[in-house]
């Protein structure tokens, strides 16, 4: 079956946008030759800076032919009916058509016939729509014909189309279309620089091997492979290592179409800024690798380029070229962070007094003071000092001040670390500048020194719940001020650390600063429309101060304080859920999701260690065969009470009469539930939940034997209540641990 | 290029370099225009760029334009930061079939070769706020510096482009050290002499950028200034109105007067940034108010005779 080449020549189209763009076009093509009705065996598409191509093999030489029915009036309808069944069929005449029997009244159906068409001239319809409507994030029009609207709007401009179709042995033809004047042909071009002629092709073999020849590399993972193998060559050759960057090798690789790699080396004095600065100069600005010398796990003045072409110098010229470069690159890095040593971090602090961090929540300053108050309370909690958390707390953000941050806004809090060391921190306290950001996602590492925890912590919770006060709640896909990973952060820092909080205290917490602190923006936005008022003499001097006495006793009224206490409540409650739905979601790859339920079920919990013991335990429990015959006799209980109770339209709570009891399963099983619910209950004030779980299998036996031999629904109604609300005791006792119900099976 | 004297070469001099890149596009028929004369910011606003984008009429010009940016003066203690240097600009309209070829050459006209350089088109969507306008093409890296700008006017002054101008702009001095050689902008050889005779990029401006720099940062009259922005402004709006033939929006007849009223605020506002007497939200502000003159000046332009349809 013949196979389809494209390729689409234009101008250098950038590099961020080839991969999704060659992922575009395969989809493109393929979907819409499916919708034609023709199935190909396999496709793929490839990017380079100056082309898309896409090669589908195997497609039917035509589309299937297409046989329709359609149905028509009934015999001896009126004419109307008729004439417009024949112009709507194609048909001449009723004769054409066949006549299908049916009990209410047989009627005329036309048998149309679409034979199906060359698959290359379905082909040459599709690909000019597809070029037409192809999704590029931000088009362009050129030219001459960018004169006339409807012109055709690509990337950058688009010079030629390859489109040929054949089978394997012969020679294949040009799909016959143009867009906007372009016509397809087999045409292409080699190399800009190193084999710019034009290049006759048939079909894809001969185009990626043509293209190879002319110094084009087709396909842009094997073009990733030569850089990053060449590269780490050329460093291995000089006994160094290369800096493995995988995201700058794509890039790269969407930027030439012949990659050459060469060393290049800078003065030796520049390897006193540290070794990340380096790396983000040279890699931000100049695309290039960074080379570490493994005796001693530093950068070395050399650096990786990656050209598009094999100079006639062997690349001497371009080396010094690039050097040049980055030698005023990190000239400028290097008085970017020798200017920020000079500054005292906390020098820096009043300037965040002019930064807003949210119009709702105040000043960067603000947050700051927050943080650090916040720190303070968590500090002894997780073992930390107090004073040197809020010193980490006061600092840890004063490097978003700094040009090298400024600069490399990546570097946020390392550059602080760097920083803080260098004005003789502790060493806790300099660390805690780059650890209370993480972790950044579920592959980064979490905070263990406890004043990086403190920080981190109060710095995620003041986030959290400043935005839960101001109603900014993730909603759907949207998240804009990264919540979720905030909250996953701070459970994260908390199993990992196995730190035992109460989180709704310390939410309480953080919530009682940010309300004052929205109080206090309220308060500041009043005073200034006031003090304009006064300003354009529509308010008095005495008025203007009154007004504002009168919003401050507003704003700290107790009737306002109540409201706010009560609204606080269902809010930091609802935070707590957000926390325990993404505490659920982190046990679902390793807990069945029921488990956690039923752990969840039983009363309020916030402190997150607490919860995964009981679910580890209850878990394990289920695994034996007390904790599934007790599931199973708990469950058994619980769904006769559920239909007794449907039926009686009542409850049965309240202990059961010892004497109403009449059998001696009765009796036994009430003796069990007593004994029991004493050991677990204190087995869990203990946090022991294996424990718990040991005294709930003592239940079993008795369980067991009661539904053996008692019959629940007794004929004297006293003694059938009595039992339901044994029953219900069963459910009740084992609640110390879990709510069977909700747990499957 | 053989015939040249030494001197006049374009990695020997500064002023040989300027004409290597004069001769080589006078050659693909452009009109070679000489420096607007007043303050901008950058060759685009000269009208021949801003204004000639706009219509249907066909339009090819170079030239050089001096182009100031207050905030970039370094009172010529940087080698590379000038308050004050030269811009080469390249205006084809339509955008020729072969632009990116005819940029190429002109590198090997200024004696940068192809074969000996790594020449790349790395993206970079250009877009000018004061202008109200917007173009996609890339910088032209040569050996990892970038020494051109490559654009493909898509709107300019808030008008569409029809048809696309192709814009090409190159920094002279960063490119003219790197062909010279030279690491500081102020060792770069003017004329081409050696020895008594030579005079360098220092010699000729090295005292004008220290006293830019003290005027830009430290004594330029902002009350002066806040008064010429409002004059400026006011200026432009009034000629834009009266040129309006017949008082009927369907000739103008003064669009570049007006216009000349808005590359006088844009320089101005530079100045008063520079002078740091504007605040952030006010420079926004002060941002709009010159993109609305632009705007004004391109709706004003497409009705004269030389940006008007035919």
């Amino acid at each position: 079956m013949p196979d389809l080449l494209l390729e689409l020549f234009s101008e250098e189209v950038p590099a961020r946008m080839q991969a999704k763009a060659a992922d575009d076009l395969r989809r493109m093509v393929t979907d819409k030759l499916v919708a034609e009705g023709l199935v190909y065996e396999g496709a793929k598409a490839f990017a380079t800076p100056r082309r898309l191509a896409l090669t589908v093999h195997g497609i039917p030489v035509r589309q299937p032919d297409l046989k329709t029915e359609r149905r028509g009036p009934k015999i001896g309808a009126p004419d109307a009916a008729v004439q417009g069944f024949l112009k709507a069929t194609g048909l001449k005449s009723l004769d054409e058509a066949t006549i299908q029997r049916d009990p209410k009244g047989d009627f005329y159906v036309a048998l149309i016939e679409k034979s199906g068409r060359a698959a290359i001239d379905v082909i040459a319809e599709i690909l000019p729509v597809i070029i037409r409507t192809f999704p590029w994030p931000k088009s362009m029009r050129w030219g001459e014909r960018s004169a006339k609207s409807g012109s055709l709007s690509w990337v950058r401009p688009l010079h030629s189309i390859v489109a040929t179709f054949g089978i394997e042995t012969e020679e294949p033809d040009v799909v016959k279309f143009s867009v906007d004047g372009i016509e397809a042909e087999q045409t292409t071009f080699g190399h800009r620089f190193m084999a710019p002629a034009a290049i006759s092709v048939r079909r894809f073999e001969d185009y990626e091997a043509k293209l190879k020849a002319a110094k084009v590399v087709l396909d842009p993972q094997a073009r990733k492979d030569i850089i990053l193998d060449d590269a780490k060559e050329l460093a291995f050759a000089q006994g160094f290592d290369l800096v493995d960057d995988q995201v700058l090798a794509d890039e790269v690789a969407g930027l030439v179409e012949w990659p050459v790699a060469l060393m290049g080396s800078f003065e030796a004095e520049y390897l006193s800024i540290p070794d990340e600065v380096i790396r983000a100069t040279i890699r931000n600005n100049q695309k290039c690798f960074v080379v570490r010398d493994p005796k001693t796990g530093k950068l070395t003045n050399k650096f990786i380029l990656t050209a598009n072409i094999e100079a006639s110098d062997g690349g001497k010229t371009i080396i010094g070229g690039n050097e040049r470069v980055i030698r005023a690159r990190l000239s400028d890095a290097k008085f970017f962070y020798e200017t920020d040593l000079k500054t005292n971090l906390e020098a820096r602090l009043p300037k965040f007094e002019q930064i807003v961090f949210h119009e709702k929540l105040g000043t960067q300053a603000e947050r700051i003071k927050r943080i650090e108050r916040l720190a303070a309370e968590i500090a002894p909690l997780v073992g930390a000092d107090v004073e040197k958390a809020k010193r980490a707390a006061l600092v840890a953000k004063a490097d978003l001040l700094t040009e090298v941050v400024g600069e490399f806004p990546e570097l946020q809090g390392l550059m602080g670390k760097y920083y803080a060391l260098a004005q003789g921190e502790d060493a806790s306290v300099a660390a805690a500048s780059e650890e209370h950001y993480k972790p950044q996602g579920p592959a980064d590492r979490v905070p263990t020194d406890p004043v990086s925890v403190a920080v981190a912590l109060a710095d995620k919770i003041d986030t959290l719940v400043g935005f839960w006060a101001i109603d900014e709640k993730p909603t759907g896909s949207k998240d804009p001020y990264a919540l979720r990973r905030a909250a996953l952060g701070v459970i994260r820092i908390i199993m990992e650390n196995g730190l035992r909080l109460e989180l709704y205290d310390l939410f309480t917490l953080a919530d009682i600063e940010i309300l004052l602190d929205i109080k206090g923006v309220k308060l500041d936005r009043q005073q200034i429309s006031l003090d304009e008022l006064e300003k354009e003499g529509a308010l008095s001097h005495e008025s203007a101060v009154r007004m504002r006495a009168k919003l401050i006793d507003r704003l700290f009224s107790d009737e306002v304080s109540n409201k706010e206490h009560e609204e606080a409540v269902g809010r930091l409650f609802n935070l707590l859920d957000f926390h325990v739905d993404r505490l659920e979601t982190q046990f679902r790859s390793t807990v069945r999701p029921d488990l956690v339920q039923a752990a969840l079920a039983i009363q309020l919990e916030d402190d997150l260690v607490r919860i995964s013991r009981r679910v580890e335990a209850l878990g394990k429990f289920l695994e034996t065969d007390d904790g599934k015959n007790l599931l199973a006799g708990t469950k058994r209980a619980s769904n006769i009470l559920s239909i007794e109770e449907k039926k009686d339209k009542r409850s049965f709570d309240g202990a059961p009469d010892a004497g109403l009891y009449n059998l001696p399963e009765e009796k036994a099983l009430a003796v069990a539930i007593d004994q029991v619910k004493g050991e677990a209950a204190a087995a869990v004030a203990e946090e022991d939940f294996a424990g718990a779980m040991g005294a709930m299998a003592k239940l079993r036996p008795a369980v067991d034997s009661f539904f053996d031999k008692v019959k629940v629904n007794d004929d004297e109604p006293a003694v059938r209540e009595n039992r339901l609300k044994l029953l219900n005791e069963i459910r009740a006792a084992t609640r110390a641990v879990a709510d069977f119900s909700r747990i499957e099976g | 290029m053989d015939a040249l004297p030494d001197h006049m070469r374009p990695e020997r001099s500064f002023q040989g370099f300027i004409l290597a890149l004069q001769r080589f596009w006078a050659e693909q028929g452009c009109v070679i225009l000489q420096p607007y004369d007043m303050e901008m910011g950058a060759g685009t606003f000269h009208p021949a760029t801003t204004l000639r984008a706009l219509g249907p009429k066909r339009w090819n010009a170079a030239y050089v334009q001096p182009s100031r940016r207050p905030k970039d003066g370094r009172y010529g203690e940087n080698p590379n930061r000038l308050q004050h240097y030269y811009q080469f600009q390249v205006i084809m309209k339509p955008s020729p079939p072969n632009l990116q070829d005819l940029y190429l050459k002109s590198l090997a006209a200024i004696g940068i070769d192809s074969s000996l350089h790594d020449i790349r088109f790395v993206e970079d969507d250009w877009e000018s706020p004061t202008l109200g306008a917007w173009g996609l093409g890339w910088e032209c890296w040569c050996d990892g510096m970038e020494v051109s700008q490559f654009t493909y006017f898509q709107q300019v002054a808030g008008v569409e482009c029809a048809p696309v101008a192709g814009e090409l702009t190159y920094g002279l001095e960063r490119l003219a050290m790197y062909v010279q050689g030279v690491d500081r902008v102020y060792d770069l050889n003017f004329n081409g002499r050696e020895g008594a005779d030579k005079v360098t990029y220092g010699d000729v401006f090295l005292q004008a950028e220290q006293e830019y720099s003290r005027h830009n940062f430290e004594h330029s009259d902002s009350e002066m200034l806040f008064r010429q922005f409002t004059m400026a402004e006011e200026a432009c709006r009034k000629y834009l109105e009266a040129g309006w033939k017949d008082g009927k929006r369907e000739a103008h007849l003064m669009a570049l007067p007006a216009y000349d009223q808005c590359i006088k605020a844009s320089h101005v506002f530079n100045l008063l940034d520079a002078r740091g007497v504007i605040s952030v939200t006010e420079r926004q502000s002060y941002i709009m108010r010159v993109r609305e003159l632009a705007k004004a000046c391109g709706e004003a332009w497409v009705h004269t005779e030389a940006g008007r349809a035919v």
